[in-house]
């Protein structure tokens, strides 16, 4: 199993119980909002710490409750892409895509190999804007600076936020072809939230409904 | 116009009294404005009205407090000068220290807005990129604060070299040791026939503390698209 997840949130007053397992490949959360598919990706990147449960990904314990496991943010090597990208607006776009290659470790376990920026960026066809400021970019150039900075970090597994939604639809069949090639490159599980039932027919290899 | 000798040394001891204030205030300033803008713990708000105190205190009670804890017979001077045979009283250490205090307000505010104004979510983002908490600090947080903390530097500079009232309280005026700026100006007015001092020695005063006025709105602004103020 790529990603399994039996957690309950606490969001406001309320406690939401979240608890799925997938296989490899990409899997798309969808449900109405408000439903913690957010959250769900917080916790499992450890940015939002589940009231109880267990996340598991790729064999390697991230969170267990019960046995006191709770692994900080950066040792999860998770590959995030934010709905709100925040791309660092100090850094140019080459710093902005290897602040995480830079820190990631030689031998993170089961990481994808390394990859160079100029393959990434080719990839992700950002080789011309290497040099420019995050705000000078649209959106369609920041999220594949997003993608492409997640994927430098040596990421084990991708987490993936709304990738598409503020993408025209020319360069959203652009960027679900570079995450399906992202897949079948680079064989990482994709955990990826969605409200467009389209997209989520075209990409994912299995829906959870939370 | 041109200063005389020792008015020139009375630029270069404000100069050197501020310049020490604000590089002993600044970890002080720092850490206080990350506990203020980041803390959640009981008596925050005292601690903030603490900090503020120098702000809307007399300078003269400021000043005095001083006296009391630092002089040779108070608890931290008499401890100074047992352990370290340190004594600040009288000495332009002491003045550094008195702008230290009645700076502290302005250098915190000043770096707590820009704390403040730092995306909690970037620093989430690095975590997630395989940055520890002192990474994380270091290469984003620092770097998106320093405009502003740097505004709050130039900001207690400013301030440094305007204080008058708590240094008196606490150092005297001593020409060569504690006699800084504006006590130059007050001995200068005492004087029959200082009037050109004066002049020449608000005409400094004025263009020192505007352009660093000047400079700290700049960099507030840099940091902050155009937005913030430190004023």
């Amino acid at each position: 199993m790529s990603f399994e997840v039996d957690i309950v949130l606490e969001r406001g007053a309320r406690e939401i119980a979240v608890r799925f397992a997938a296989g490899a490949g990409i899997t798309a959360l969808v449900g109405p909002s408000g439903q913690g598919k957010t959250s769900t990706l917080d916790a499992v990147a450890g940015l939002l710490r589940p009231r109880a449960g267990r996340i598991v990904v790729g064999g390697v314990t991230l969170f267990d409750a019960t046995a006191g496991v709770n692994l900080a943010p950066e040792a999860r090597c998770a590959g995030y892409v934010f709905q709100d990208l925040r791309l660092f607006p100090h850094l140019n776009v080459r710093d902005n895509l290897l602040f995480g290659a830079r820190l990631a470790g030689e031998e993170a376990p089961g990481a994808a190999r390394r990859l160079s920026l100029e393959e990434v960026a080719g990839f992700l066809d950002i080789a011309p804007l290497l040099a420019r400021r995050p705000r000078t970019l649209s959106g369609g150039e920041a999220q594949r600076v997003a993608i492409g900075r997640a994927l430098l970090r040596r990421p084990r597994f991708l987490l993936m936020d709304e990738p598409l939604t503020a993408l025209d639809p020319a360069r959203r069949d652009a960027v679900i072809e570079r995450i399906a090639a992202i897949r079948d490159r680079f064989g990482l599980p994709v955990l990826m939230v969605s409200h467009q039932q389209a997209d989520v027919a075209r990409l994912a290899d299995q829906v959870v409904e939370i | 116009m041109l200063l005389s000798a020792g008015e020139w040394g009375v630029v270069a001891l404000s100069a050197k009294v501020s310049a020490v204030a604000i590089l002993g205030a600044l970890p002080v300033a720092f850490a206080l404005a990350w506990l203020l803008a980041r803390g959640r713990f009981a008596g925050r708000v005292l601690l903030d009205g603490l900090v503020h105190l120098p702000l809307v205190l007399p300078p003269v009670v400021i000043g005095w407090m001083l006296l009391i804890a630092f002089g040779p017979t108070g608890i931290v001077g008499g401890w100074l000068e047992r352990v370290a045979g340190v004594t600040l009283l009288f000495r332009w250490t002491g003045a550094a220290l008195a702008a230290a205090v009645m700076a502290l307000p302005l250098m915190v505010r000043a770096i707590r807005l820009s704390l403040e104004a730092v995306d909690p979510r970037l620093e989430q983002a690095a975590r997630t990129l395989g940055a520890g908490r002192w990474t994380t600090f270091v290469r984003v947080t620092l770097p998106l604060c320093a405009p502003g903390v740097l505004a709050g530097v130039v900001l207690g500079f400013a301030r440094s070299l305007g204080e008058f009232g708590a240094t008196i309280t606490f150092v005297s005026n001593i020409p060569g040791q504690t006699q800084t700026l504006p006590l130059a100006i007050y001995a200068a007015l005492q004087v029959p026939g200082g009037d050109a001092a004066v002049w020449r020695l608000a005409l400094v005063s004025v263009v020192l503390s505007l352009g660093a006025l000047v400079v700290s709105e700049g960099l507030a602004r840099w940091q902050g698209g155009g937005r913030a103020h430190v004023l």
